[in-house]
């Protein structure tokens, strides 16, 4: 079977879901329940650290794709950080970097949502 | 070099589809064709696999998904088969990412990733039986 895991941190309010291993049709699923979990949780801020991911299908993107615009909707969103140059390929064929962020590390994804959260802060004033 | 064909039958259930990509990254690799070209072929076969086992099969295990590799000096060639449902491939369009993400939906990525990846894609039906032929070509 394939091997693949998500394990759950915190960064402040942030949540960060790193994965290692292989997400294909298979293991998507357990990615769609990590997911899950987070909304169940009210987590709409979540980080995906995808330093281990070694390889990555369409139906791994497709959690992605379906799960995105119901987190923004809570004021949240979901940031890729660390993926490998191999992993990343797949995110850039699909065009992803015009609809995510996709930074170098997971600290860089933090501080995008910390920059985000004072700019609504300063907006609100 | 001569032209060398290996095969692999695996069970019409999503939890193989590892071994299809380890059969065709296996077979790449030794044919001496660079990494972006393995990772393409792997992620192509992946794909096929995993429509033939969600469409064609519906799911359903039982059936059969066969995989011949052919080598040649010139390309390498992956033809996958299936006794399920055909796909149209007259039908098909090219999703648009922004607007599927949009609706929350991912469907038809697969056809398009393995189009984009492979420099030749084929389908055919004969017979009861429905082949899709992924190839590509040694630069």
């Amino acid at each position: 079977m394939s091997s693949f895991s998500v394990a759950f941190h915190n960064r402040g309010d942030v949540r960060v879901l790193e994965l290692k291993g292989e997400l294909d049709a298979h293991t998507a699923t357990e990615f769609e329940e990590a997911i899950e979990m987070c909304k169940s949780n009210r987590e709409f801020r979540i980080i995906i650290d995808g330093e281990h991911l070694a390889y990555i299908s369409s139906a791994g993107l497709g959690v992605f794709m379906a799960f995105v615009e119901e987190i923004r909707a809570e004021d949240g969103d979901i940031k890729i950080a660390a993926l490998t140059p191999k992993v990343f390929n797949v995110f850039d064929l699909l065009g992803f970097p015009m609809l995510f962020d996709i930074v170098g590390t997971v600290e860089e994804a933090v501080q995008l949502f910390t920059a985000g959260h004072k700019a609504d802060d300063q907006s609100n004033h | 070099m001569a032209s060398s064909t290996y095969t692999l039958a695996v069970p019409s259930s999503l939890r193989h589809l590892h071994k299809v990509r380890r059969f065709v990254v296996q077979h790449a690799t030794n044919a001496n064709f660079p990494e972006d070209a393995v990772e393409a072929c792997k992620l192509a076969a992946d794909e096929a696999c995993t429509n033939i086992i969600k469409h064609a099969y519906e799911g359903q295990p039982g059936h059969q998904v066969d995989i011949v590799i052919a080598v040649d000096p010139h390309r390498l060639v992956v033809r996958i088969c299936d006794d399920g449902k055909s796909f149209d491939d007259a039908h098909y369009s090219e999703p648009d990412v922004a607007i599927l993400t949009k609706q929350g939906q991912s469907g038809g990525l697969g056809v398009h990733i393995i189009r984009r990846l492979m420099d030749q894609v084929e389908y055919r039906t004969r017979d009861g039986r429905n082949e899709i032929c992924l190839v590509k070509y040694r630069k």
